[in-house]
């Protein structure tokens, strides 16, 4: 390990306990960010839940709770997006790239936060659903994995956060972003099999990445699957890994540029 | 605090440009020439657009030039970032200060990230704290501070490890008096402390109060250099201002003085200020000939032109050329 890579890493922790102490010094918006997804469990499982058609003695949550998990890591980019805004425009940014620390100090700092706070919310989201009922039927590694999976979505997006966050500059086109979100999030076997809608929709709703990760989630939980017979149904996990991954591929280095290009 | 060695010239910066696409977001340089000795205070004075911020960024090295050359501490913006960056401390025109988090933790925070150990950092916070008299307020998250102690603050976390040169960007702009004034203190006691500080201002006052030397920018491009004095000097004439109370007389001490003046006179309301060359012989033979015509003024002054006078005159030359 050179030593730039070292100070990297020690700035990187040091950034993201900056989000800590966020968390600790106004913890109202937080937790009202970590119970979010709560809220939509219990209005879509409580108030739709019932209007559901499931197979006989099947609880909806069995389906919806991981749906809501990868609909959690999808809502995850907005709070991305937002820190993002907000450092550039109080020129919080400016100050970091003043100092002799690297840029890639700053970046991950700003990932290692979110995916704390991402392992928040899906502790309060486990804790509620095994509250409603939900329960993973596999083995313990199996449901590890599964949060893995549903981690690295999250981590796939930060970066799709942090480039829209860089691009967007203001308050307006942040709150545009996060009204669009929620096409992206129904349009999805987040909340319903994919199977249900018009062919052409589910089709598309099937290639979704948040798709992906549910559809892997359910059956690394070995929660009824949603997806169609089809290639992806066979090769979920694979899929929930290449998913992101290519994600990764395209907005990382898109980020990456949109950084630099804060000097140009 | 041990200082680092910095060579004579500390900020050089020859034709440097800068051409913003689309042009939004803010003014561009346009062959920005500027030398800055060390220990001293430059002012970099101009209208807004004129290109201030823009040449701060790119010597801070947040902003890549189009072209030009421009050495901080004896390195390159462009190619020796890093060894710049070790030497310099940035205040923003926005206070860039976590809101969210108390004006120690702040300070903590931006020591760690100058890779103090966190004893030392803690020990730093202290002191900056009480430096800027910002004890009392340490504990309370920086959201609750006034604007002046939020622009002190962010003047400390600029400060951690003793930057051999400061860049502070409009310090006081949206400040109320009392708070440009606690700024101001701050800022000298940088100076006296050996702090080379380049400071952009669009306040004649500022500049004239804080700086030794003084940049004047327009359009992307420095118009005039000196010190304070040079610059006043540099327009030449005196003015001897007559301060009347009545501004019915203000025709009659026009006429009267016109075939006095060095130049052109200026009336501003009540006043009439009259440029002059030969100072004493000019002052008497004012005074001489509104005695005779009975006019007695409220004030009679001879002074000076003021960064004003000159700015407004390299500006009109500007236009005329």
């Amino acid at each position: 390990m050179t030593n730039r890579f070292g100070w990297a890493l020690a700035d990187g922790w040091t950034i993201a306990r900056r989000d800590l102490t966020h968390w600790r010094m106004q913890p109202g918006p937080v937790i009202f960010k970590w119970f979010f997804p709560v809220l939509m469990l219990l209005m879509f499982g409580a108030l739709l839940g019932g209007a559901m058609e499931r197979p006989e003695g099947q609880s909806y949550y069995e389906l919806l709770v991981p749906g809501i998990f990868a609909l959690a890591m999808l809502f995850g980019l907005e709070s991305t997006m937002l820190a993002i805004t907000e450092d550039a425009a109080k020129g919080v940014t400016d100050r970091f790239r003043s100092l002799p620390i690297s840029s890639t100090a700053v970046v991950l700092g700003r990932c290692i936060a979110d995916l704390l706070d991402s392992v928040v919310t899906l502790t309060v989201l486990v804790v509620t659903g095994l509250v409603l009922g939900w329960r993973w039927h596999g083995t313990f590694a199996a449901a590890l994995a599964a949060f893995g999976l549903l981690l690295l979505l999250r981590f796939a997006l930060l970066w799709v956060g942090t480039f829209i966050g860089l691009v967007v500059k203001n308050a307006q086109s942040v709150a545009m972003v996060q009204v669009l979100v929620w096409p992206i999030g129904f349009l999805s076997s987040a909340f319903v099999a994919t199977s249900t809608m018009p062919s052409w929709l589910g089709a598309i709703a099937q290639w979704n990445p948040l798709s992906l990760t549910a559809t892997a989630a359910r059956s690394l939980f070995e929660n009824p699957d949603t997806a169609p017979a089809s290639w992806i149904g066979d090769h979920a996990i694979g899929a929930a890994v290449i998913g992101p991954l290519l994600l990764t591929a395209l907005f990382l280095p898109l980020a990456a540029t949109r950084f630099r290009k804060l000097s140009r | 605090m041990q200082r680092v060695e910095v060579p004579e010239r500390v900020i050089l910066a020859s034709e440097v440009r800068k051409n913003y696409v689309g042009g939004t977001e803010g003014a561009g340089l346009n062959g920005f020439d500027l030398e800055v000795q060390a220990g001293t205070v430059v002012g970099l004075l101009g209208p807004n657009g004129a290109g201030k911020t823009t040449a701060v960024r790119i010597l801070s090295t947040l902003l890549a030039p189009d072209s030009g050359e421009a050495t901080v501490a004896g390195y390159d913006v462009r190619r020796q970032g890093g060894e710049v960056r070790r030497r310099i401390g940035l205040v923003g025109q926005y206070a860039a200060v976590d809101e969210i988090i108390t004006g120690r933790q702040n300070l903590v925070l931006f020591g760690r990230l100058n890779h103090l150990s966190r004893p030392a950092a803690v020990r730093r916070a202290d002191e900056l704290l009480e430096r800027f008299a910002l004890t009392a307020a340490a504990d309370q998250a920086a959201a609750k501070y006034s604007g002046g102690m939020r622009r002190r603050l962010d003047l400390a976390a600029s400060l951690i490890v003793a930057p051999p040169v400061l860049f502070v960007d409009e310090p006081t702009t949206g400040l109320d008096p009392a708070a440009r004034i606690e700024v101001w203190s701050a800022v000298r006691d940088l100076v006296d402390g050996g702090t080379t500080v380049l400071l952009t201002t669009q306040y004649l006052e500022e500049a004239d109060r804080l700086a030794d030397r003084i940049s004047m920018l327009k359009a992307g491009k420095v118009v005039a250099e000196g010190t304070p004095d040079e610059l006043k000097a540099a327009l030449g004439a005196d003015w001897l201002d007559v301060v009347l109370l009545d501004p019915a007389d203000v025709p009659r001490v026009r006429a009267l003085v016109e075939p006095l003046a060095a130049g052109e006179l200026r009336v501003d309301d009540l006043r009439v200020s009259i440029p002059v060359r030969d100072r004493t012989r000019t002052l008497v033979d004012v005074a001489t000939s509104l005695r005779e015509a009975m006019i007695e003024p409220e004030d009679i002054t001879l002074r000076r032109p003021t960064l004003d006078e000159v700015f407004l005159h390299l500006t009109a030359e500007e236009v005329a050329a």
